[in-house]
Formats: structure tokens, C-alpha cells, sequence
């Protein structure tokens, strides 16, 4: 019924419809689209007929090359197990001692405890371990609950103040919100804090006085877990006083919170979650970390 | 707007609005220990308000019949008004969700603001604020036009616009709130969805309609177009929505599917709005504006055709691609990819088809942004659908997926293809529609355009190469055979794109602020261009509006 008329610029004919201005080309499809269409049906039939593809009722259409995502990825698990089976039994069956004299072991720790600490340890204590606020440096070599091997390997097995049966546990009173000591007390300890070796705030000037206070009610209220000198007591997860590493900050400021408020900082337990092998590297890494320092 | 009712136009409008008033009160006293009595509260001013303006007209005289002879145009115009102002609210969110992930603290430590929740406000403020504000319009303006028909009645075109964009309200007030049913694109609850069934169903209803009413013996192809957007999307729409609210006075439902069958369902919907909302609809757009704008016959209605077939059959099956290596059994994901390979031809046919329509219109690409945004845009469509076909293969997917390589490819789609067409479009319909002969100033037509494309080139690359970084780092096996990055590493290793994306982001928002702008000047442009028309000759009107834009 409609009449097509030539297009000057193409020389194709159109439809003859016209909608609002709109005409159309009667232009045949080209060559290479059905081509290319074709194409792609050859590759989906050959596809089917290879892999599993259409469903059959209850069932679907194995497949001639038989596979399964299931079954490969099973394979592909024991074979990654089978590659690292060597350094994995040696580190399994190895002390901490001869794995840390094991230069080739060490490699290995180094390699897979960087992703291990980065994928479970680094969101509280940083990609390198240097902690923040609040979070405990790994990298300064000042272990709250010890540093020997045996020892990280434990707080990592339990953690601190964790839901484990057998957590590390400690917790520091609330001197000030608890009514132990009142203010002006609490900052004659902090006078005293800040006078000891390592102390953040070196440019406030003392009062003498109030720093003799302060040595009084530490001796009375905080040696019993920070030791006599301060020294802290990895027994009882309490913080060494004397050097230069806080985990709540050693300005003024914080250090007064600390003793107003109490500080109960907690660590989960990795028992259930990572294996013996991977604490055992975590273990190590961690002591690497801290040795890199010096 | 109401004067344009008829009087049993404005009695049933009237009483709707008054009907959703009292629905919007019955939500908020049902629900006032819930949240759910918020989203009564706007229901109810929506309501209220609808009611007053209708009340406000209400005893103007009645239209005349001269109306019948012409186009019903104000919903078009209010229309893509209000596409354009989702367009700068959602990009807005968009460039704030994306200097979150460069810079966290800029979530301000509130939960309302944080990532999780206005992101989605970003995807919906785009997909369904902007993008379907857009799909209304034009489809109201398309099928009217092709048609040489009327639209049948002047309250059913108020009440799909309207009703949708309450939709769109109560979807992106939920969110920050904790109002989600926690699926993607599909995150409005059981009540928004229950009510945009009823204006989705008015809408088909309004579109077939038209159609019925059309003077030409042929549909033509946006038309194909825009009612299997319709139609499918209803259909995705109820089937993914299907959930059962907790109490009818509760904002809180659950989906009634469970597991592998849910994620399913979830991206059978996911993949199939990419499909028909964002592409078929746009489709649509495309295929009216741009030969329009050109002055040129399609290029072929027989490649039409075949893109038309093969774009509604291949692309609903293809959603299981996006769960590749999941526990979704194989043999689907094996259709997913294999179907997905086949659409690449038809969706390449509609690309080409608008590339080939410019023979002979191609000094007009040069000269004119307008034909230009359209002309970009097929050639992001085509580039999206080769990348989206690619990535779909399941040796290609298990490195491209859960990287910020399908951000690239989404955004290739939505800014390069999505974006770009209807911005082409908005500029070559509003002058039609309010008169002007042209926009206010084309030269910022110009400045659009270049904002856009610089902004897109900068997001879409950076995130390549973050994707493609990422994908690899998580791949990576040191000597020893165990992963050689955690995943923290492949954050610090992103960070850079991310301030990237953050920035071509922020590109892609100012060029939509400046549309906007343009649009504003241009509508205010109309009433002195008609008291020109009224005061000479209509042959003078067309030189007269160009040397005049700078008023």
C-alpha cells in the first residue's frame, strides 16, 4: 500500500511509512551482522554441547567434556594444598626456634604472613603493625603480655578479654569514675607519669611537689600491676610506664582518662578461626615485625 | 495544569487525592511506632497537596474542545523538569558515595549518611528519578508524536507522573533511614512497590490507549520500544518484589524467596532493568530524537528489526551471569554466558543502525552538541554491550567480578550511553516544547557536552584500572603458592583511582548543573517567544529566536 521513494544520499528505498517526519530505509540487513550472528549461535551451540547446559526436569545436560564447577574447584583446592604440603609440615612439625634458624622457612613466613596479618590483624594494628590509638604497636618491641614466641602464640590462640574459656585477661580501674582517687590526685599521677624516662610531654614543667604526690599514690594504688618502677608486668597484661610507647597516648590529657575511666582493651581469639599453621606463621611474623625495628 | 482538566477530570482527581490523603493518614497513625509512619507522613502531604492544587483550579471554566487538536504537552514539560532535578540530586549523591570511598570521614560518623545507605539513594536518585522521569516524558512526548494522537485523557498522564515520582521520594527517604529490602535497584519496600504497580499498570493502560488512538496504519519503533520497557518491567517488578510484610502497619517485609532461588530471582530483575529499563527505553528515545535531530531516515528498518527480537528475547535469560562461580548450579550459568554472547549482534545492529542513520548528517555531528550527545551515546552503547557480552564469559568474569571493573562497565552504560541520549534528547525536545526554536544558549550545550565526556573518559578509565589492579592483586600467588595480597593492600593500591572517580564524577555533576541552568533560561525564554509569535508573521519567528538567546 505505502510507496517507497528513494533516498537521494544513500540511494536505498524507504518503507514508505512515515511517522511525524520520521521515514525509513528498506536498507538489507549487512552481510557480516548475520554473519557475526551466526557466529555466535555455532559458539553457543558448541558451548552446550561441551558443558553442562540445558536442564532436563529433575536433571540437566552433562556435557561431553563431563565438567563441574563443583568438582574443579575441589581439584584446584588439593592441588594449591599439594604445592605448599612441604613448607606447611616443616612449619607444622618445626619449634619456633628452628623455624626462626631456617632462613628458607623464614622466607616463607615473611611471604604468606604478610597477607595473613593484612587480611585478619591490620585493621586494628595497621598494615605494618605500628598500631593506633587505642591499638597496641606490634613494631616497638613493647609486648604487653610478652614477647616471647611462645607467648604471642598464646595471646593470638585466646586473645585479651576475649570470648575464649581460657582468655588472657586484664583490665585497669576506673580510679576516678569509681570515687578511688579524685582529681587533683589523679593529676598529681599523671605529674609523676610524665616525669618518669620516655614520657610523651617532656615540655611541661613540673611541679616538683605535685610529682612527689604522685610517686606516693603510685606506690600505694599502681605497683601492684605496673611493678615498683613502673615497669609493667607481662603476667597480668599491664602496660610497661617507662618507655616511650602508649596505647592510649602519654600526653597529659590521656593519660588522666586513662586513670579517670580504666582501660579494658580487647583482642578476639584466633583458635577457631585460622589454623595452627597459620598462627604458628602469624606467630612469627609478628616477632619479625617487632625485629625489623631494631 | 488544571485548567486543562475537565470538570470529571478534576472530581476524579480530586477524589484520588483525597483517597491517597487518607491512606497517607491511615500509614502514619498505624505505623507511628514504626517508620513506617514517616513514609504515611509523606504520603499524606503528597495527598494534601494534590488536593489543593486540583482545589485551587477547581471552578475555572472547562477546557475547550481546541485542545483536542493539539498535543497534551505540560505533563512532557513537568516532566523532564523533574528529570533534570533528580539528575543533579542523584549525581550529587553519586560524587558524594564516591569521595566516601577516597575519604571516609566523609560520612561525618552518622549512620544516616553512611555508605551503605546512600548509595542506593545514589543508584535510585539516577536509575528511577532521573532515567525514568526521562522515560515518561519522552515516551508521553514519542507516542503522541508518532501517533499523530492525542493522549486520551489529561488526569491518567498527571497520575503516572505523579504517582511515580512519589515512588521515587519514599524510595530515597527510606533509605537513610534503614527503610530497604536490602535488594539492589529493588530496594523500596512492599507498599512503594505495591503502589507503583498501580501507576505502572496506568501507564501501559495510557500508552495502549494512545496507540489505539494512532493515525498511522504502522507502529513505529520506539514505540516497540517503550512498551516492552513497560511491559517487562512490571512484569520484573512483581515477580522480584513478591514479599510479605511483617504487620500491614510495619515498613518491614521479607522476600518469600530463600537462598540460590533468591539471588536468582534478584538478578534476573538486576540484569533484565539494565536490560528494559536502561536499555530498551532509552532505545526508544533514541530512535525518534536522533533521526529527528539529524534529518535523516533510519538507516534500515529491517536491522531494526532484528535488534529489536533479539535484544527482548536473549536479554531475559542472561541474569544468571552475574552469579558465575556461585552456588547457582552450572548448567544456568553456562546459559547466562552463552546468551549473553548472543546479544552482542543485536545490540551492535542498534547501535550501528544509529551511526548509519547519520550518512549524509554528518556536518550537523560537528556543529551541533545536541545531535553530538546522541551520536556519543550510540557509541558508548555499543562499547557497554561489547563489554558487558565480554565480561559475561565466565573465564573473563572470574577476574572482571567483585572489582571496580563492572563500576567501569555500569558507568560506561549509564553516564556514556544512558546520560548522554537523554541529555541529547532533553536538549532536542525542549525547544519543541516550549517554543523556543532553540535552547537559551547552545554554547553551553557545548560546555555540557565536553563536561560530560571529559568526566566520563576520567571515571571509566580510572576504574579500569583499578578493576583490572584489584582483580589481579586478589589472584596474585607468591612463590610459596599462598596469596600474595591481602586485601587491605588492593585498598591502598585503588586509592588513587578513587580520588580519580571522585573527580570525573564531580565533571559528569557540573555539566548536568549547567543543563539545568540551560533549561531554566530556555523556559523562561517561552511566554516572550509566543508573544512574538503573536505579534508577527510566523516565517520571521525562526531567525528572530536565534539572534535573540542572549535576553
Amino acid at each position: 500500500m505505502s510507496v517507497g521513494e528513494r533516498d537521494p544520499h544513500t540511494g536505498h528505498m524507504t518503507t514508505g511509512h512515515e511517522w511525524g517526519g520520521i521515514k525509513e530505509l528498506n536498507t538489507p540487513v549487512p552481510k557480516p551482522v548475520i554473519w557475526f550472528l551466526i557466529g555466535t549461535f555455532i559458539f553457543s551451540l558448541i558451548y552446550w554441547v561441551l558443558m553442562p547446559a540445558w536442564p532436563l526436569g529433575v536433571t540437566y545436560t552433562r556435557g561431553l567434556l563431563g565438567l563441574d564447577q563443583r568438582d574443579e574447584v575441589m581439584v584446584r583446592v588439593a592441588e594449591g594444598q599439594a604445592a605448599r604440603a612441604d613448607w606447611v609440615k616443616a612449619i607444622e612439625e618445626g619449634s619456633f626456634d628452628s623455624i626462626q634458624d631456617d632462613e628458607v622457612l623464614m622466607d616463607v613466613v615473611r611471604g604468606t604472613g604478610s597477607s595473613l596479618f593484612g587480611d585478619n590483624c591490620a585493621v586494628c594494628h595497621g598494615l605494618n603493625g605500628q598500631g593506633g590509638p587505642g591499638f597496641p604497636s606490634l613494631a616497638a618491641g613493647s609486648w604487653l603480655w610478652g614477647g616471647e614466641p611462645e607467648d604471642v602464640w598464646e595471646t593470638i590462640r585466646v586473645g585479651i578479654n576475649s570470648d575464649h574459656p581460657e582468655t588472657r585477661m586484664s583490665e585497669m580501674l576506673a580510679f576516678g569514675r569509681d570515687q578511688i582517687l579524685d582529681r587533683s590526685t589523679i593529676l598529681d599521677v599523671v605529674a609523676y607519669l610524665q616525669s618518669l624516662p620516655g614520657s610523651d610531654d617532656p615540655q611541661t614543667p613540673l611541679d616538683p611537689e605535685a610529682v612527689a604526690r604522685g610517686e606516693e599514690t603510685f606506690a600505694m594504688q599502681c605497683t601492684a600491676c605496673h611493678g615498683e618502677n613502673g615497669q609493667g608486668d607481662p603476667a597480668m597484661g599491664a602496660p610497661d610506664l617507662t618507655d616511650d610507647v602508649w596505647i592510649y597516648g602519654g600526653d597529659r590529657d590521656s593519660l588522666y582518662w586513662s586513670i579517670y575511666r580504666g582501660r579494658k582493651g580487647h583482642m578476639p581469639h584466633w583458635e577457631e578461626r585460622l589454623s595452627p599453621v597459620e598462627r604458628k606463621i602469624l606467630t612469627l611474623y609478628v616477632l619479625e615485625i617487632a625485629k625489623g625495628r631494631d | 495544569m488544571v485548567a486543562q482538566l475537565t470538570r470529571n477530570e478534576r472530581h476524579i482527581g480530586l477524589a484520588l487525592a483525597v483517597f491517597v490523603s487518607l491512606l497517607g493518614l491511615a500509614m502514619a497513625a498505624g505505623g507511628k511506632q514504626d517508620l513506617f509512619g514517616i513514609h504515611g507522613l509523606i504520603v499524606f502531604a503528597f495527598g494534601v497537596g494534590s488536593a489543593f492544587l486540583l482545589i485551587s483550579g477547581f471552578h475555572l471554566p472547562e477546557p475547550s474542545d481546541e485542545r483536542l487538536t493539539r498535543y497534551y504537552d505540560d505533563p512532557i514539560k513537568v516532566g523532564l523538569i523533574l528529570s533534570m532535578i533528580w539528575a543533579v540530586f542523584g549525581m550529587f549523591m553519586g560524587v558524594w558515595v564516591a569521595a566516601q570511598l577516597a575519604w571516609p570521614a566523609l560520612n561525618f560518623d552518622m549512620a544516616w549518611t553512611s555508605f551503605g545507605r546512600i548509595r542506593p539513594v545514589h543508584t535510585t536518585g539516577v536509575i528511577f528519578g532521573f532515567g525514568g522521569n526521562a522515560l515518561i516524558a519522552t515516551s508521553f512526548h514519542v507516542m503522541q508524536r508518532t501517533s499523530r494522537a492525542r493522549m486520551p485523557d489529561q488526569l491518567s498522564p498527571w497520575f503516572v507522573l505523579i504517582g511515580y515520582n512519589l515512588f521515587c521520594v519514599l524510595s530515597v527517604t527510606g533509605f537513610p533511614i534503614g527503610i530497604t529490602q536490602s535488594k539492589e535497584y529493588a530496594e523500596a519496600e512492599w507498599y512503594a512497590d505495591l503502589w507503583l504497580v498501580v501507576v505502572w499498570v496506568t501507564y501501559l493502560v495510557l500508552y495502549l490507549r494512545t496507540l489505539a488512538r494512532r493515525q498511522e496504519p504502522h507502529i513505529y519503533v520506539s514505540n516497540w520500544y517503550f512498551l516492552a520497557f513497560i511491559l517487562v518491567v512490571a512484569m520484573l517488578h512483581i515477580v522480584n518484589g513478591l514479599a510479605l510484610p511483617i504487620s500491614l502497619a510495619s515498613a518491614k517485609s521479607y522476600t518469600i524467596y530463600s537462598g540460590v532461588q533468591d539471588a536468582m530471582v534478584q538478578w534476573w530483575y538486576g540484569h533484565n532493568t539494565v536490560a528494559f529499563f536502561l536499555t530498551a527505553g532509552f532505545l526508544g528515545m533514541m530512535y525518534y530524537y536522533l533521526p529527528t535531530r539529524a534529518g535523516r531516515p533510519i538507516y534500515s528498518y529491517r536491522l531494526s528489526i532484528i535488534s529489536f527480537w533479539g535484544i527482548t528475547f536473549f536479554y531475559v535469560w542472561v541474569g544468571s551471569h552475574h552469579l558465575h562461580y556461585t552456588a547457582l548450579p552450572h548448567w544456568v550459568q553456562t546459559l547466562g554466558m552463552t546468551f549473553s554472547v548472543m546479544l552482542l549482534v543485536p545490540s551492535w545492529a542498534s547501535a550501528a543502525n544509529a551511526l548509519l542513520t547519520l550518512n549524509g548528517a554528518w556536518h550537523k555531528v560537528r556543529t551541533d552538541a545536541t545531535l553530538r550527545f546522541m551520536m556519543v551515546a550510540a557509541v558508548f552503547y555499543g562499547l557497554s554491550t561489547f563489554e558487558g557480552s565480554f565480561t559475561a564469559i565466565r573465564a573473563v568474569n572470574s577476574l572482571s567480578h567483585y572489582t571496580d571493573w563492572t563500576v567501569a562497565h555500569v558507568h560506561a552504560g549509564a553516564l556514556g550511553w544512558v546520560a548522554l541520549i537523554t541529555f541529547g534528547s532533553i536538549y532536542a525536545a525542549v525547544p519543541r516544547l516550549w517554543k523556543t526554536g532553540q535552547m537559551y544558549s547552545p554554547r553551553l550545550v557545548e560546555v555540557h557536552f565536553w563536561l560530560a565526556v571529559a568526566g566520563i573518559f576520567v571515571y571509566v578509565f580510572a576504574m579500569w584500572n583499578s578493576g583490572i589492579i584489584q582483580g589481579l592483586m586478589w589472584r596474585t600467588y607468591n612463590e610459596n603458592n599462598a596469596l600474595a595480597y591481602s586485601f587491605i593492600e588492593s585498598l591502598v593500591a585503588m586509592h588513587p583511582y578513587y580520588i580519580a572517580r571522585t573527580f570525573g564524577g564531580l565533571l559528569f555533576l557540573c555539566g548536568a548543573v549547567v543543563g539545568f541552568y540551560n533549561l531554566w533560561k530556555t523556559i523562561q525564554l517561552a511566554p516572550r517567544e509566543q508573544e512574538v509569535l503573536r505579534d508577527q508573521p510566523a516565517a520571521v519567528l525562526a531567525r528572530s529566536s536565534a539572534v535573540q538567546p542572549g535576553e
